[in-house]
């Protein structure tokens, strides 16, 4: 085998950026003309500098099929909707990539998203994949200020599937939606042969009424703000690998879905000092203090001390090597405000049954931008980076 | 969470890095090898190089399992994946790991079946469940996982399973450790020995580091005051002038090892003569094969493995980098053409990876750090 042959498709691809990189640099050091070697930490900065550079050029899928990490949430799944979806769907409305879409229909705003459910298993402590379908949809909603109204519902079975167990499902969706205060007013049902799919798939889009002037977006993101989680975190995520049965741990932890709008509302009410807001689901809160991070162009700090997370999670997580600030919430919401509205927005949401634990965990800065760092509970500071795909546990 | 929160006590940390600093001779630069990946990963993900002065450098060792491993093992992986009825089981670690065509995350997106197992016990349930497919476990890692191995071969042996194998990577530290001491390209002062390695084989077996290269070890534990108390021990020897083995991971590991375990490894496997490793090349007597009387759960005699030696990309200085030679930093495409979502060399893909620690973690320099928080 050649090298060529060897270092076809992938790594002929790095290596092109690589070579482009390295030609960049050495066009810069004749320039400077420095035959002097760098001090290391000069050097480091220069690294750090180039990655830096890399990371916000063009998003390219390098890979020639789907694999699992387009799904999870993380880096993978941002350069798939970059560089394919949004390259073809372009548009102001959809560019901010925001929880929902929001328009200007005659003389009144709404707020338009919609979300597919795969969750493994369907039923799981504290919920199932119908209040899932709702519950994720209304607070897309809500995350843009919106008071949700109307949904629709898909579903797609497979060939075999219990009717007990859609029954089910449904009864929970219309639990929800009354909890929540939305209806489902349109819907859809495929079939597909069996071996097709698992089990139930359930597709939910939704529209709200946004009542207010407030232009919510993570891009709006200044310094000094603070960022508020609303409650505990990782209690979904840890739930389903439980429920999965696969790794012979069992802990008392049930997902934390719920609808988010009442809590929203009570927020929105209380303070105008409001800038932004995300509900934490795939990729976690990791994954939105990134996104705060990467729109507005600034850098994130927060403490390890102050984010809740249950003893359980905590256990579980560090059992698997996983980092909980990365996994999903249904329930939990991120909210970047002012720096001055910060007490009243946190007694604001602490009014709530489901923001009663609510903290502050950290605060927008000017500097490093783009980068979210995190203060560990040893004292330390480190990065917090999207993650690529799934966490993977640790062997050893 | 008890048995977590005291092990990552700030206070403590603060008093123990106050120690340390005053054990540092004025002009004296220490490079200190944590020997262990899992180590690496602490270091990085505690933000633990805060508290150490800058006249002391972590150098990252080769203890990364999958980091190791060379892209002709991968290859053959590939290969025996993709022979007919079998299922391919695997760490999640060694997912992402590239061959020369892929990883096993891109083979399974083209239809093979490789599966994520958690336990080599996990493999022999999707065996006892698909008696007409042919199970195959990619067993990788230090003696930290030998043993787990072992004893699945043993129980497929009792059970009398026969359509499990295993693909055998396991390899042993303490070659490579004596490699590292032996190349002539760095100069080290001590090492953190590897904590979950020494719960199986002990403490013993690095007295040769002490006695013949005149160089402390201390076996360390894994969570951030572990690595620093054990930090602030090897500086200790080092003022006094000292080399020994010293063990801080007592609370684990025991002196003698784990007999039961290391019976269980010498049982279903031995020494091959020698073993490639990446960036280190070929080491004699450093890694595991299985013995001949399990035969029949050895992957490499049941089915053609292809057995290339495939050369990494040029580019890609991940053998520098296990041996410590380079920062992760210091490759030259790092964080560029070479990052988590597609890597180029091993060490960026495990989270035990110096490279893929770095890049999540440790993206920002101390100078940085120091000027972005209002601490």
């Amino acid at each position: 085998m050649t090298a060529d042959q060897q270092n076809a498709g992938w790594v002929a691809d790095a290596l092109r950026v690589h070579e482009e990189h390295a030609r960049e640099e050495e066009a810069g050091s004749t320039r400077h003309g420095s035959p002097q070697p760098l001090p290391g930490t000069v050097r480091e900065e220069l690294v750090l500098e180039r990655i830096d550079r890399a990371r916000r050029s063009r998003p390219r899928v390098k890979e020639e099929r789907i694999t699992m990490s387009h799904g999870a949430g993380g880096k993978a799944t941002q350069t798939l909707i970059e560089a394919i979806f949004l390259d073809e769907f372009r548009n102001p409305l959809l560019e901010p990539l925001e929880d929902s879409a929001r328009l200007r229909v005659g003389g009144s705003r709404l707020a338009f998203t919609t979300d597919s459910y795969v969750v493994s298993p369907l039923f799981f402590p504290g919920g199932s994949i119908g209040e899932l379908a709702v519950n994720g949809t209304v607070n897309d909603l809500a995350m843009s200020g919106a008071t949700p109204l109307f949904l629709s519902a898909g579903f797609i079975l497979e060939e075999g599937f219990p009717v007990a167990d859609l029954t089910r499902i449904a009864k929970s969706m219309r639990e929800a939606a009354d909890a929540a205060g939305v209806q489902v007013v349109t819907g859809d049902t495929k079939v597909v042969e069996k071996g097709k799919a698992d089990g139930c798939y359930i597709n939910t889009a939704g529209i709200g009424a946004i009542e207010h002037e407030l232009e919510l977006g993570v891009a709006n993101a200044q310094p000094g703000d603070a960022i508020i989680i609303s409650g505990p975190i990782g209690d979904h995520g840890i739930t389903i690998m439980l429920a999965r049965g696969e790794l012979d741990i069992e802990a008392d932890v049930i997902s934390d879905t719920a609808p988010l709008n009442g809590l929203v509302a009570g927020l929105l009410s209380a303070t105008p000092g409001v800038r932004a807001l995300r509900d934490a689901t795939r990729g976690g809160v990791a994954t939105i203090l990134n996104e705060i991070a990467k729109d507005a162009n600034v850098g994130v700090l927060v403490s390890e001390n102050d984010i809740p997370v249950r003893p359980e999670v905590r256990g579980a997580a560090e059992l698997l090597g996983i980092d909980p600030m990365y996994v999903a919430c249904e329930g939990r919401l991120v909210a970047v405000v002012q720096a001055d509205q910060a007490a009243q927005s946190l007694a604001a949401l602490r009014a709530h049954p489901l923001g009663e634990q609510a903290a502050v965990i950290g605060q927008v800065t000017a500097d490093p931008p783009g980068i979210v760092q995190l203060k560990t509970a040893f004292g330390g500071t480190r990065i917090v980076d999207l993650l690529v795909g799934d966490p993977l546990p640790r062997i050893c | 969470m008890r048995f977590v929160d005291e092990f990552r006590d700030a206070d403590k940390a603060h008093a123990l890095s106050a120690k340390i600093t005053a054990l540092c001779e004025p002009g004296r630069q220490y490079k200190l090898m944590e020997v262990c990946g899992g180590h690496t990963h602490t270091i990085y993900k505690h933000g633990l190089e805060d508290y150490l002065p800058e006249q002391i450098t972590l150098v990252h060792g080769p203890g990364c399992p999958v980091c190791v491993i060379p892209m002709g093992r991968v290859d053959d992986a590939m290969a025996l994946a993709a022979e007919p009825d079998v299922i391919m089981t695997s760490f999640g670690d060694m997912m992402r790991v590239p061959g020369s065509n892929g990883s096993f995350f891109d083979a399974k997106a083209k239809g093979t079946d490789i599966r994520m197992v958690y336990s080599p016990l996990d493999s022999l349930k999707i065996a006892r469940k698909n008696p007409d497919r042919r199970v195959v476990f990619m067993a990788i890692g230090f003696e930290t996982t030998a043993p787990s191995t072992a004893m699945t071969v043993l129980r497929a042996a009792a059970e009398g399973l026969d359509n499990f194998s295993i693909f055998c990577n396991h390899v042993t530290i303490v070659p490579a450790i004596k490699a590292i001491l032996d190349s002539p390209d760095l100069r080290l002062d001590g090492f953190l020995g590897p904590g979950h390695v020494s719960t199986v084989i002990g403490c013993r077996p690095y007295e040769f580091i002490a006695r013949d290269y005149g160089k402390p070890v201390v076996v360390a534990g894994f969570e951030p005051l572990d690595i620093l108390q054990s930090i602030y021990l090897l500086m200790l020897q080092l003022s006094r002038g000292e080399s020994r083995v010293e063990n801080q991971y007592s609370r684990v590991v025991p002196w003698n090892g784990n007999t039961v375990a290391l019976k269980a490894i010498g049982q279903t496997m031995e020494l091959r003569p020698y073993f490639e490793w990446r960036g280190l090349g070929f080491i004699s007597h450093s890694a595991l094969k299985v013995r001949e009387q399990y035969a029949k759960f050895d992957a490499e005699l049941l089915f053609s493995v292809p057995g290339v030696r495939v050369a990494d990309p040029k580019a890609c200085q991940c053998g520098e980098v296990l041996k410590g030679v380079l920062k992760p930093w210091e490759c030259k495409v790092f964080g560029t053409a070479c990052t988590p979502e597609t890597p180029i060399g091993t060490c960026m893909v495990s989270p035990e990876g110096a490279c893929a620690a770095y890049y999540n973690y440790g993206r920002l320099t101390r100078h940085r750090v120091k000027e972005a928080s209002p601490s």
